[in-house]
């Protein structure tokens, strides 16, 4: 299919003079750009020449004509000019529309709302624009695994510049994020699960648009996808807390870009708790917190211990099978109850964790019971084998009495 | 005063011959030899399917046939029925103990050449006996309904589809429509639990009136040793001595069937999904490894003809040439007796290997 697609490309390719190309494939940088690369570029795929945003001639050998200010020709594009010249097609429904009718046309105006584009607009030749996310003469499609913009590269491509220090250094912000995301649990889905739904820099922040998320609103960019976790944090005795003391939801415990995966330690009072961050021992929060944190990893801890003890049934050949899937419904009440979490209530987290506890002590009775199994059946093979070796001693001595005679 | 025993006893002497029967058992005698230890190898075959057949019936009280029962039952049979485990891990150990003797039996009848005149009816008897033994294994695999032997006997049932003309119907006829349905499971159990044991049945009977009548076979070496020294020559009577030994060898299965079901209770496995792709490496029975293995080398076109025809046809040949060995036992035109033993030794030694080798293949 790729090979097609590709295939497709080079035949618009072909078919539309780019003169261009003739000297400038044989040009060193800044000037040169190989056939190869410009092959790739989803725009000479589409049948677009170099003119098309360089303006002049690309139908004429003759580089005069072909280079003439007379036909329009710009020459190199100046940074400030990007964002509009890219605009002047993709803001363009009825242009665009030829090559891909379901593609947006918004994107000028989301930029123009965001951090870059509003720096832009005041002149600010260093943030950001179309070119340095997309790329220039290699810009390929989105979907494509290759493009900087595919979302396994979106990290990469904006910490180019948001993790240069130097760079970053007129506007005062942090250039962590990046390390910091690489060390995330939504980095570990994307690229080592390769889980492309996982969020990257642009799902929380916009990409066109894209705008640091401000106090209000960052609890709405993680409801996107952890629905049920923001409902119980809407009802929350936090929420009108952190409301009060400015502290933005989610983040406040999970941190923003350096999400880990959250564990049971991260609740209550303990070394790794973030309720002491505002909790104090003793307190009523820091009381629940503990309460809370006790009721989690004791249905952990009988899990836990139900699930070695079947296995070890498992191993010794035991039939628990039906214990096993039964264990699967006290592993969901506790994935519940981490969720029922965010409502901060003990009572109501209580609920969940005793549903996982009952069906826990089902299953280890279960697995109790196939290890009783086990040990009968090895105390009867012994008995067993006592009785047969007597049998066969005494038929052995009684056949050979019996052939003496 | 007559016991009631002799009581008991007389009455039975007016309306059964038990005397006369037990003259013939004392007065039927068994050599004794070098080789006489093969001769309890058909004993333990005969134990095995006694063992079968009792365990079998006790797992019929329990077993519902059905793709939407069969694995539950079977599941219940193994944790909620009291020693149901037991008796379902005797049955399958059993059955493997029982294929394994069954061509020990026959090989050791081939070596020792028991098959000669006038044993050839024995022998025909015998090998159909090993036939109906492996239809019994491949119709009980898939009776548990389990993933593997879902899979398994799909891939079984697909062998004989290769045969020219004959080959769709036979699948068709054996899985009771063109997929591994509840249709398959009922047709196979029905073959299980009725018609191979119902032939089977008559088959020993046969098989064993052949051996009553005939008595045991002397290996040709050792006759030609009793002809030149007559004094030589040695015999047990049958009953009580030789029954008693077998006893014995009947109780070392015994103990060993029990072992096993013990420490390496039968696996239940994972319920079958006919929506699932097959399970990487699907290997049938270790009895029939050594065919599927062949199956698996041979190219796919061979002398001009598709190779697992060809594979299959072969099969017929050597399973056809077993049957009529005492037949193809001749010193003319080709003097075959003289390489029926070592053909054997080649062709023991080929299913080994191959069966080795599907074990460990992946």
């Amino acid at each position: 299919m790729a090979a097609l697609l590709v295939c497709s490309g080079l035949m618009a390719f072909a078919q539309t003079k780019n003169s261009c190309l003739d000297c400038h494939s044989n040009l060193p940088e800044p000037l040169g750009v190989s056939a190869e690369t410009y092959s790739q570029n989803i725009h000479a795929q589409k049948g677009l020449t170099c003119a098309a945003c360089h303006g002049g001639d690309a139908s004429t050998d003759d580089p005069e004509k072909a280079m003439s200010r007379a036909a329009g020709w710009k020459g190199k594009i100046e940074r400030k000019q990007v964002p509009e010249l890219c605009a002047s097609c993709h803001a363009d429904a009825e242009r665009m529309k030829k090559y891909n009718p379901s593609l947006r046309v918004d994107q000028f105006q989301q930029y123009k709302t965001s951090v870059h584009g509003m720096k832009w607009a005041k002149g600010d030749s260093k943030v950001a624009v179309c070119t340095d996310c997309h790329g220039v003469h290699d810009l390929r499609a989105p979907s494509d695994p290759r493009s900087t913009v595919h979302p396994t590269n979106i990290a990469t491509t904006c910490s180019h510049c948001h993790a240069d220090a130097e760079y970053m250094k007129p506007y005062g912000i942090k250039t962590d994020q990046f390390a910091n995301y690489e060390q995330s649990v939504h980095h570990d889905a994307m690229v080592v699960r390769g889980d492309l739904s996982a969020p990257t820099c642009t799902t929380c922040h916009g990409n066109h648009g894209a705008t640091p998320p401000g106090v209000a609103n960052v609890t709405a960019v993680c409801s996107n996808c952890h629905v049920f976790q923001a409902q119980l944090f809407a009802t929350s005795p936090h929420k009108d807390a952190f409301a009060a003391l400015g502290l933005p939801g989610c983040v406040t415990c999970h941190s923003n870009h350096a999400i880990k995966h959250p564990t049971d330690e991260m609740i209550g009072t303990g070394p790794k708790a973030v309720c002491t961050n505002c909790h104090t021992a003793g307190d009523a929060g820091a009381t629940q917190a503990e309460a809370m944190h006790n009721q989690l990893t004791e249905l952990a801890a009988a899990i836990a211990a139900s699930d070695e003890l079947l296995g070890r049934a498992e191993r010794q050949g035991m039939e628990v099978s039906q214990a096993k899937l039964q264990a699967a419904q006290a592993r969901e009440a506790l994935l519940k109850a981490r969720v029922t979490v965010h409502a901060f209530r003990d009572s109501e987290l209580k609920r969940d964790t005793d549903a996982g506890l009952a069906v826990t002590r089902q299953t280890h009775a279960a697995g109790e019971k196939a290890m009783e199994e086990w040990k009968f059946r090895r105390v009867g093979l012994g008995l067993s084998v006592v009785a047969i070796a007597i049998a066969l001693v005494g038929l052995g001595l009684y056949v050979r009495n019996l052939e003496q005679q | 005063m007559a016991s009631p025993a002799n009581t008991i006893r007389q009455w039975l002497d007016e309306r059964f011959p038990l005397d006369d029967i037990k003259a013939l058992a004392q007065k039927k005698k068994v050599p004794v030899h070098r080789y006489s230890y093969w001769y309890f190898l058909g004993g333990m075959t005969l134990f095995l399917f006694g063992v079968q057949v009792l365990t079998g019936a006790l797992l019929l009280m329990y077993y519902r046939p059905g793709a939407d029962e069969a694995f539950e039952s079977v599941q219940f049979i193994m944790t909620q029925v009291q020693f149901g485990w037991l008796i379902r891990s005797v049955h399958s150990w059993s059955a493997n103990l029982l294929v394994f003797m069954a061509f020990a039996h026959l090989f050791s009848v081939l070596f020792l050449k028991s098959y000669r005149k006038p044993r050839e009816l024995t022998w025909v008897s015998g090998v159909l006996l090993l036939f109906l033994m492996l239809g019994f294994g491949f119709s009980g695999y898939l009776l548990p309904w389990n993933t593997l032997s879902y899979f398994a006997t799909k891939v079984g049932t697909e062998i004989p589809a290769q045969i020219p003309i004959i080959g769709r119907p036979v699948l068709l006829f054996l899985r009771g429509g063109e997929d591994i349905t509840g249709s398959t499971l009922t047709r196979l159990y029905g073959f299980h639990v009725a018609i191979l044991p119902a032939v089977a049945t008559l088959l020993i009977g046969v098989h064993l009136a052949l051996i009553q009548w005939f008595g045991m076979s002397v290996p040709p070496g050792v006759e030609a040793e009793w002809q030149a020294r007559p004094e030589g020559k040695r015999e047990i009577r049958f009953f009580p001595n030789f029954v008693l030994r077998e006893l014995m060898a009947w109780y070392v299965a015994l103990g060993l069937l029990g072992a096993l079901a013990a420490l390496f209770p039968w696996s239940l496995g994972v319920k079958a999904d006919p929506f699932a792709s097959a399970p990487a490496g699907i290997k049938p029975e270790w009895y029939f490894l050594s065919m599927f293995q062949t199956l698996k080398l041979i190219p796919a076109k061979l002398l001009g003809m598709d190779g697992e025809m060809l594979g299959i046809l072969a099969f017929g040949v050597i399973g056809g040439a077993a049957l009529l060995l005492p037949f193809l036992d001749r010193e003319k035109p080709f003097n075959t007796r003289r390489w029926i033993p070592g053909l054997a030794c080649v062709f023991l030694g080929y299913m080994t290997v191959m069966t080795v080798y599907g074990w460990v293949a992946k």
